[in-house]
């Protein structure tokens, strides 16, 4: 039987449809979607975004202003970046990054409007019900998308998402532009090593060893010291104990 | 007519050779550069965890020196930077400098490291080698001098945010390189070493094998603030190791690389890896050492190699490692090797690779700028009788760069590196060197305490932590406080401006710093006070930042109550600080050196240099010491014609007053103004004179072994010398026989010089008898440094070098007139006999019969073996801990004739940093005897470690103030309590100490 009624979640910008328009649309009467109205969709937090997934929607939607239209100059050229993050993202914690989009529309296209929800109903359709909607949670990917909704709560990873247009469509703090691969290509590795922490330092709840660490995020021994060597560096961890030759360590807990 | 010198001198490179010279040329009255292509000084010393024999702490030893040469007011630090140019000759160089850019302003930057915390950016620490990473705006390590940032520009992505963060405004993205001339008289170079490249010897797997570790990263390893914290685990999977190999002379004595030369310190620092490592780990570690020959040649090294083996549990395995394979699953290691003629193999869990040292990256440029000749394995080209000079007059080298060496040899050249630049300046003395005045200082005895707490957020460093000013308000509430504010940073210079107005404003008397530690930023606060015109010792520190902000990170409340507590109980003691005295005595500009052999002779002629007068006083009746009896060296230079000009040197000289036959008969006083009498003929004599170079020598063990006093072919290497050299040497077949009265169970010892000297006397019968048959004996040849060449030509001659051990001696009769040697052949298992023409032996140097007498009289120490011991093995090589007094030559443990000459060098420039003063100023904090109480019962002087308390002619205690060092040792003993230790009074103590118990009445 396939898959007809996902859950989804659909922030729009508030000057693609007024209140109104939204209320008439026939949009709004299908049961399935749940339309969030904000101020631009440059308000949407990545980790609203993560934390609507925990919570079981099926697919998150961003509607937005089509470049180079924006109300409030260019809300929608941030939530472009913050959505390229968050695929990335997605991707690492095992949900299909195609449970995430942002769509443009004009406010003169309600009919458009209808049809990304439609289009993306189908997309949806395809993958089946979100491993976090179903009855039994997939625990292994709730683990993975807390810790990365934990990644993006932290400092690194959104000075780099704010950064991004100004170093790359300007210029950086030594009047250089940065090229978009140098860019993408440093967002790829801050994003993998910021979510691999995250999950590390979840699972650090109890003391746990670099083997054990390796075997539980199939990852090799040595990629796993590497980071337990940075984020001692970061005070995220510390050393708890050692048994026979095996050192085991733990998440500092921050008050 | 030649233009008029410059009174100062360029060091190249910050290490601990580049620290050391520039401290002793700014404290003998010049002005220092100090130049440094890294972004701190340091060199590799800051890297390394432990130093050997004495398993110091590295950075612990090193950081006061560091400290000292960044804020030593004639020092210049200019770091990271590089030459780029020279001009000009001898007393008059143009020197082209670049700095490259920081892109952080070095005055704004106050090295908080909120910048660093920011940072989104992560690159590979090069300085923990590779093992874990850090931002790319950093320091090199939590010490680092200056305590500047530095931007990773390769790696920043200028993002801004640490320009935003940073509160001081340091952060200039717009910075550019910038170029200088420096004008100096003389040129020090003291570039240090490369570590050599691992992955060229393939055969052992490094950037391979994860587990395959040099022996630089190791140090990291252990080290406590290295990638792992301290603790030694696997780079594979993080385990600590069960069983660790160290392989040795990776990069050394290895021709087919073009490294023939041994780097002379990896043997003990293996030694020192594998004992330490034990101590970094919660198990047994079994540690392996594979190795050629362990060339533990320095002072009381083969005690420590013995300890290593005894009490510690190394295991030796004598073997060239032939390669080293990885089981790809477990990452375990297999070494394959041969043992007694055997294959073997053995499985570890890591191997440490001990790497050679390597001239200094880019030094053919460096070479080339300077005009300065490099010798075939691209190290400074030097002579045995000029070990500090380089080809070019003006330009002299110390440290690795002159060839491999330890830190002490190298800490003993760079001081002999400042004596031979300070010399040629000497008429400079002064003259660029700043002295600051300061306005008189106000009598604040009858007032009552009025203290000012000045408390820092040190950025978010310990204000995003303790709420700062929560403590200002609990400050002000004290007693006698009358004035407290918070300051973004205390230590910042607006800050200074602001204390000397708050100081008049309120009229200030005591002020307290509640900070980071004293350690570090004590002396600013002081000079602040000073230039206010209060007592500098009106002063006191809180560590607010150690003690709460960092260790109670996690709990602010806490770290507030600690503040608090802690700023209480400082200013409890600050009521009771008292205006204290800097002692100061008068300097005798004139030295004393006992021993007229070439140390004694060199460092003479080297006090002359700096324009100082000397007796040189010489108990035989010639002058000239052991150097009488070499007769020719291995390479091209006349010992003896060397001798004659030096002795014809000293007598012309009239600044030399020549003592011979000569005796001490009794040493007074102390640094600055000592009273020596001497006996001539009978006759005594007393001399005044500020200083003591010890360098009485060593003499020859006479053996009792080997039939020698029996047979008369058997002789000592000196004998067997003197009768090459005076052609009345014949043998067909000569053996010798190494170590005899060294490294046994009397003297556990090597007296260094001995394998030296075979090889050297094996070459010269060679040379002069090529038929003749030479057999070495050895337990392990030690011809460290460049020296190792001359082994491998003496074994291409044909020399037969033939181990034995302790359970395998030789074993020399004499049969129907025959000398005959029975000797081990370990690879065989056999004994085999050889007839011999001659026997010589290698025999230990022994210290003189009378060192004890002269020890005493000088009340300095000896070590077991009965050579004198200096102040500290590590830093402190050429002076003992009692002040004023230098030890150079054999005196301290047998040596070539280069090692000599640069202690008795370095022994000169330490002796002109006192000669060089008129007065010398001590610190205040000493002790003083409470005439009334004392009733001379004599403890105190015998506690004091430094001989600075005597009985006056009444017999009552009295502290010699200059040689008090401020321990309070004397204060606490004291059966009458009748001594007291000046600023840390049993008053001030108990007051301090109470006010830290919340609760306490204060007051």
């Amino acid at each position: 039987m396939s898959f007809e009624e996902p859950k989804i979640a659909c922030f729009v910008c508030n000057w693609v449809f007024g209140e109104e328009e939204l209320a008439t649309s026939r949009v709004r009467k299908a049961a399935n979607v749940n339309v969030v109205r904000v101020m631009c969709i440059g308000r949407i937090d990545p980790v609203i975004v993560l934390q609507t997934f925990m919570k079981g929607a099926d697919g998150v939607l961003l509607v937005g202003c089509a470049p180079p239209d924006c109300h409030f100059v260019e809300g929608n050229v941030y939530a472009e970046l913050t959505v390229n993050v968050l695929k990335k993202l997605l991707v690492l914690t095992n949900l299909e990054p195609e449970r995430l989009e942002l769509r443009w529309v004009s406010p003169i296209e309600e009919v458009r409007f209808a049809k990304i929800i439609k289009d993306f109903t189908e997309q949806l359709g395809k993958l089946g019900p979100s491993p976090l909607a179903r009855e039994k949670r997939d625990v292994n990917i709730l683990e993975n998308v807390l810790a990365a909704k934990n990644a993006v709560t932290n400092f690194r990873l959104r000075a780099l998402i704010g950064k991004e247009k100004e170093l790359t469509k300007s210029v950086n703090a030594y009047g250089e532009r940065v090229s978009c691969e140098e860019f993408n290509a440093l967002l790829d590795e801050v994003v993998e090593e910021e979510f691999i922490r995250h999950k590390l330092l979840l699972a650090m709840k109890k003391p746990f060893s670099v083997k054990e660490l390796a075997k539980a995020l199939n990852m090799k021994p040595a990629v796993v010291l590497r980071h337990i060597v940075n984020m001692r560096r970061k005070g995220m961890i510390a050393l708890d104990s050692v048994e026979g030759t095996t050192p085991l360590y733990k998440a500092v807990e921050v008050r | 007519m030649t233009e008029e010198k410059v009174g100062a001198i360029l060091v190249v490179g910050g290490g601990v050779a580049g620290v050391q010279a520039a401290l002793d040329i700014a404290d003998s009255g010049f002005k220092a550069y100090l130049i440094d292509q890294s972004p701190s000084i340091g060199g590799v010393m800051a890297k390394l965890d432990k130093t050997f024999p004495t398993n110091d702490c590295s950075m612990c030893i090193l950081a006061p020196k560091l400290v000292e040469a960044g804020r030593h007011p004639n020092i210049n630090l200019i770091t990271n930077a590089e030459i780029t140019g020279l001009n000009g000759e001898l007393g008059n160089f143009e020197v082209k400098i670049r700095k490259r850019s920081r892109y952080i302003n070095e005055e704004k930057c106050n090295g908080c490291g909120s910048c660093a915390q920011k940072c989104p950016v992560e690159a590979i620490d090069t300085y923990n080698k590779g093992l874990s990473d850090r931002s790319a705006i950093y320091i090199e390590y939590p010490q680092a001098v200056p305590l500047k940032y530095i931007i990773d520009r390769e790696k920043c992505i200028g993002c801004g945010i640490c320009q935003e963060i940073c509160k001081p405004g340091a952060v200039e993205y717009e910075q550019e390189d910038t170029e200088a001339t420096l004008k100096v008289g003389s040129i020090i170079l003291a570039p240090g070493f490369e570590s050599f490249d691992a992955r060229l010897k393939t055969e052992y797997g490094y950037g391979r094998f994860q587990n395959v570790v040099t022996s630089i990263e190791f140090e990291r390893i252990l080290n406590a603030s290295g990638p792992y914290g301290g603790l030694i685990l696997r780079p594979s999977d993080g385990e600590i190791p069960k069983k660790i190999a160290f392989i040795q002379c990776v990069g050394s004595r290895d021709a087919q690389l073009g490294n023939n030369y041994c780097s002379a310190a990896c043997c003990m620092y293996s030694i020192k890896e594998a004992i330490i490592a034990n101590e970094h780990v919660p198990i047994e570690l079994e540690r392996t050492i594979f190795y050629m020959d362990i060339r533990a040649y320095g002072k009381e090294f083969d005690a420590y190699y013995s300890r290593a083996r005894e009490e510690y549990g190394v295991r030796f395995v004598r073997s060239r490692v032939a390669n080293v394979e990885e089981d790809p699953l477990t990452n375990d290691l297999f070494v394959h090797y041969v043992e007694d003629g055997e294959p073997k193999t053995e499985e570890f869990d890591m191997v440490v690779l001990s790497v050679g040292m390597r001239p200094p990256k880019n030094v053919e440029k460096l070479a080339e700028v300077l005009g300065i000749k490099l010798n075939q394995y691209k190290f400074c080209q030097t002579d045995t009788f000029s070990p500090i000079e380089t080809s070019k007059p003006g330009i002299f080298v110390c440290g690795a760069f002159a060839a491999p060496k330890d830190i002490p040899e190298s800490v003993v050249q760079a001081s002999a590196a400042a004596a031979k630049a300070t010399a040629t300046i000497a008429s400079e003395r002064g003259k660029l060197i700043t002295i600051k005045e300061y306005p008189p200082e106000r009598d604040v005895s009858l007032e009552e305490p009025r203290i000012g707490v000045f408390i820092c957020h040190c950025g978010i460093n310990i204000g995003g932590i303790v709420n700062v000013p929560e403590v200002v308000e609990h400050a002000k509430k004290l007693p006698n406080v009358v004035y407290a504010e918070d300051n973004l940073y205390t230590c910042s210079q607006d800050t200074q401006v602001r204390i000397r107005e708050k100081i008049k404003e309120f009229n200030l008397n005591r002020v307290v710093v509640a900070a980071c530690t004293p350690r570090t930023h004590e002396p600013l606060f002081r000079e602040t006070l000073s230039e206010a015109g209060l007592n500098s010792y009106l002063f006191e520190m809180a560590n607010i930042r150690d003690q709460c902000s960092w260790v109670h990170m996690h709990e602010p409340e806490k770290a507030t109550e600690k503040a608090k507590d802690l700023v209480r109980s400082v200013v409890a003691k600050t009521r009771l600080l008292e205006t204290l005295k800097k002692p100061v005595t008068s300097v005798i500009p004139v030295g004393l050196v006992i021993g007229g052999g070439l140390s004694g002779m060199t460092a003479a002629l080297e006090l002359t240099r700096q324009d100082f007068e000397v007796h040189l006083v010489e108990r035989e009746k010639e002058l000239g010491g052991h150097l009488r009896h070499i007769y020719y060296l291995p390479g091209s230079e006349n010992p003896h014609e060397m001798l004659k000009s030096i002795i014809k040197d000293i007598h012309e000289n009239e600044k030399i007053s020549v003592h011979l036959n000569t005796e001490i008969v009794n040493v007074e006083g102390y640094v600055g103004n000592f009273r020596t009498t001497i006996r001539s003929d009978g006759n005594e004599k007393q001399i005044e004179h500020g200083i003591i170079v010890v360098a009485t020598g060593a003499t020859e063990y006479k053996p009792t072994e080997y039939l020698y006093g029996t047979d008369a072919r058997v002789l000592t290497q000196h004998e067997l010398e003197e009768n090459l050299a005076k052609d009345r040497f014949s043998a067909k077949t000569v053996v010798m026989i190494q170590c005899v009265g060294a490294r046994t169970k009397e003297r556990p010892n090597c007296s260094r010089i001995c394998c030296g000297h075979a090889i050297k006397n094996a070459l010269k019968i060679k040379e002069v008898s090529p038929e003749t048959e030479v057999y070495v004996l050895y337990k392990d040849i030690r011809t460290y440094g460049f020296k190792e060449d001359y082994y491998r030509e003496a074994a291409n001659e044909g020399v037969l070098f033939i181990r034995y051990d302790d359970e395998h001696k030789p074993k020399v009769t004499q049969e129907n007139g025959k000398l005959m040697v029975l000797a081990w052949e370990p690879i065989l298992k056999t004994w085999f006999p050889i007839e011999m023409g001659t026997l010589a032996l290698s025999v230990a140097v022994v210290p003189n019969h009378d060192s004890e007498r002269l020890a005493r009289m000088l009340k300095v120490p000896l070590t077991k073996d009965g050579f004198f011991l200096e102040a500290h093995v590590k830093l402190r090589p050429l002076d003992f801990a009692t002040d004023g007094i230098f030890l150079c030559g054999l005196a301290h443990w047998p040596k070539l004739i280069e090692e000599s000459i640069s202690q008795a060098c370095g022994a000169a420039a330490r002796a002109a940093t006192i000669l060089s003063k008129k007065t010398l100023e001590v610190e205040g904090i000493v002790s003083y005897v409470d005439e009334d109480l004392c009733v001379g019962c004599g403890l105190c002087i015998s506690l004091c470690p430094y001989g600075a308390i005597e009985k006056d002619e009444r017999g009552i205690a009295r502290v010699k103030e200059v040689l008090c060092k401020g321990c309070g040792t004397c204060g606490a003993s004291c059966p009458k309590r009748a001594i007291t230790m000046r600023q840390f009074t049993d008053e001030q103590i108990i007051a301090q100490g109470l006010a830290v118990l919340r609760g306490a009445v204060c007051g």
